[in-house]
């Protein structure tokens, strides 16, 4: 189980920042970047997992002591959610100016900077 | 009763309220909003450096104590070390607000709402407790920054360095948080004294080394190390003056803050064996960063790219310095970044007179012409010496302890004349270039196949109102607050002890969880001795003499060539190219790391 879950979010991280590295489209290439940040997801949710266990939230059914899913994975996993949300945007408001401005979103053919 | 989170809160409420005010349409309510946040910061920190003495401030927000075998709390813990960063940083951001008011006039109350919020994300990152908490201010104050770098967003350059710059940094936050991630599954915990405590008892195993190097690399991506350094020409050489003020004066520090402070409390108790081969794999690293940056300077002449460069190369040197992994090393790092944080922020504002006169950057074809601007060479003139590392700045200072450091650890005896060179190149750099355009000196910049469009048109007066006096005067006051640093009684005395402090991590867990006061040894430090003033003096007139040189026309030897614009090739400004090295230099660390450090 554990096992399969690092290995997952290894290639999440992997095949997302492969995707970034060879992006010809800055949308593409934005979304590459969240392939790459959910793999952050999958690892804070898999290493709180727990088999068996149920959402660590105590009520008439759950009480302290039953078995739950760790509960400051998955907080961290919702913020993460929401600093990825600002990024992105921020990401594609750039792209959308770029679009409007000089009529292309590939990466190569902004290149104003070099050297 | 600690006012910690005063400090942070304080500004953010004031970019609330700045926002607010937009339906005003005025720019002043907008100004004063931000200067009263950042004022209010700057106060709130010293206060706070006060209250926390030598000793630790704890604050489990919301009350959530450590109770035994759980810490489910978030926690904020003020050091000396933190606390002053944490000054610093709101201290630099007063002027820095007070030209933003002047300069970006476009949006005023996004622009300063933003500003203060960046501010307010770096106080909060040098005061944080946990590794979470210190991961989302990391982002916030990325945010922040990657919106005010794209500021001039109708433009090409600045829209694609902002762009650069949040895609890099982005994926070196991801880097990071996985790192987190791996070492919240091995241990359960993210508060940094719980994990130091833990770690020391289980040991480390090769997950928990891998989760090191996954964060460090996080936060030398932010740092700008060699190879993750390729964003910072892009982001630092279009942002916007009052920007790049912090950018070059606290955020790329603020990396290898990150650094340090996790090593020595989390990984420290548990990787402490292992010093030698980390040291010589960070110290190795800055010397690579240091003398890149300082070869990038000397090759640039675009002038707002090579103070970038410049920074590079500086960063190369604390991360020397914070690589020695001891107290001399520390609080050498904290005076020199401190001091030339000021300096390079002065020269920023220096190079902003020209930029916003002659609206181009290009040192051939500013050729001669701040002739007529003798104050903003007199400042460029002084805080270029001082980057050589001229006493009494605080720079050499700082660079005397990072010698002393140096020199104390066998077989490091050698890495003082390298950093001594480094501050001497950057230092020729600016040099040259200042005798080029406020003086007409030697011949003009050769043309820049690499370097911004430039054709040989005449170069228009833009903008005069730029030569009023709060330009450059805030820089004469940033040179001068650097002098002043430097000759602060007790400067060298009171960083030590923090540093003693921040590097005793039984100390601070100590101080963290069972509320004792951590009483670190005040270690035997001493001011700049006689091999510091002679290094000095070497590297300031090998400043001189390689400026002199540099100025006549094809100093550069021919051999060389073809290296420097290999190397420049680098920076292609395509952001896949550059997380492409990100991604190389990952493996390669996280490589070494396991293999060395289990």
């Amino acid at each position: 189980m554990t096992a399969v879950t690092y290995g997952v979010a290894a290639w999440l991280l992997v095949i997302g920042i492969y995707g970034v590295v060879t992006s010809r489209h800055l949308v593409h290439l934005v979304v590459c970047l969240g392939v790459a940040q959910a793999s952050t997801y999958v690892l804070l949710l898999g290493v709180g997992y727990r088999v068996g266990a149920t959402a660590p939230i105590y009520s008439t059914t759950v009480h302290p002591g039953d078995p739950v899913v760790d509960p400051v994975v998955q907080a961290l996993t919702l913020t993460d959610v929401v600093v990825q949300a600002t990024v992105t945007a921020v990401l594609l408001a750039l792209t959308i100016q770029a679009h409007k401005r000089f009529g292309t979103a590939d990466p190569d053919e902004l290149a104003a900077l070099r050297g | 009763m600690t006012i910690a989170p005063l400090t942070f809160l304080v500004p953010i409420f004031a970019a609330c309220v700045v926002v607010l005010t937009a339906p005003l349409d005025r720019r002043w309510p907008a100004l004063a909003g931000a200067l009263g946040g950042v004022t209010a910061a700057t106060v709130l920190c010293a206060v706070l450096l006060g209250q926390v003495g030598g000793g630790l401030e704890v604050l489990w927000l919301g009350g959530w104590s450590p109770q035994p075998g759980m810490s489910i709390g978030i926690a904020l813990a003020v050091d000396p070390f933190g606390a002053g960063l944490a000054l610093f940083t709101a201290a630099l951001a007063i002027p820095a607000t007070l030209l933003g008011g002047w300069l970006l006039t476009g949006t005023p109350h996004q622009v300063s709402a933003i500003f203060v919020l960046f501010v307010a994300a770096m106080i909060a990152f040098c005061l944080s407790g946990d590794l979470f908490t210190l991961f989302v201010f990391f982002e916030l104050m990325s945010v922040c920054a990657y919106v005010l770098v794209g500021y001039r967003v109708r433009e090409r350059a600045p829209l694609e360095g902002a762009l650069t710059f949040a895609i890099t940094n982005s994926v070196g936050a991801i880097v990071l948080l996985f790192g987190i991630g791996l070492l919240y599954g091995e241990t359960g915990q993210l508060n940094l004294a719980v994990l130091g405590r833990t770690l020391a008892d289980t040991g480390a195993n090769t997950t928990v080394v891998v989760a090191f190097a996954l964060i460090a690399v996080g936060f030398l991506v932010k740092a700008a190390a060699v190879p993750f350094h390729l964003w910072l020409d892009d982001a630092y050489a279009v942002a916007p003056t009052p920007v790049c003020i912090l950018l070059a004066g606290v955020f790329s520090e603020l990396g290898l803050y990150g650094l340090a402070r996790v090593w020595w409390t989390v990984f420290e108790p548990a990787l402490g064996d292992h010093a030698p081969q980390l040291r010589a794999i960070l110290v190795a690293l800055g010397l690579a960063t240091a003398l890149t940056g300082a070869a990038l300077a000397l090759a640039q002449h675009h002038l707002q790219r090579m103070l970038a460069n410049v920074t590079i190369a500086h960063v190369g040197i604390g991360l020397v310095a914070v690589g020695m992994l001891d107290v001399d090393g520390l609080a050498g790092a904290a005076i020199f970044l401190v001091g030339d944080g000021l300096v390079k922020a002065a020269l920023f504002t220096c190079v902003g007179v020209l930029q916003h006169r002659y609206d181009i950057a290009d040192v051939r074809a500013l050729h001669g012409r701040g002739r007529d601007l003798r104050p903003v060479a007199v400042v460029y003139g002084v805080a270029a010496l001082a980057v050589c590392g001229l006493p009494p700045f605080g720079s050499f200072t700082g660079r005397a302890l990072i010698e002393d450091a140096a020199l104390k650890q066998p077989g490091y005896a050698w890495v003082p004349a390298l950093l001594a060179l480094t501050s001497a190149l950057a230092g020729a750099a600016l040099l040259r270039a200042g005798a080029r355009v406020f003086a007409g000196w030697g011949e003009r910049a050769p043309v820049d196949p690499l370097g911004e469009a430039d054709e040989d048109e005449d170069v228009q007066v833009a903008d005069d109102w730029a030569l009023r006096p709060w330009m450059w005067g805030t820089g004469a006051v940033l040179v001068a607050a650097s002098l002043a640093w430097g000759l602060l009684p007790g400067l060298v005395g009171a960083t030590a002890r923090a540093a003693a402090a921040f590097t005793d991590a039984s100390g601070y867990a100590a101080a963290v969880l069972d509320g004792r006061a951590v009483s670190a040894l005040p270690p035997p430090v001493h001011g700049p001795g006689a091999t510091a003033f002679l290094y000095a003096a070497g590297s300031v007139g090998l400043a001189l003499a390689v400026a002199a040189y540099g100025l006549r026309a094809g100093a550069l030897p021919s051999a060389a060539r073809p290296i420097v614009d290999r190397v420049r090739a680098l920076h292609s400004g395509h952001p896949g190219d550059y997380v492409a090295w990100g991604a190389l230099g990952t493996t390669v660390l996280t490589a070494l790391f396991a293999l060395t450090l289990t």
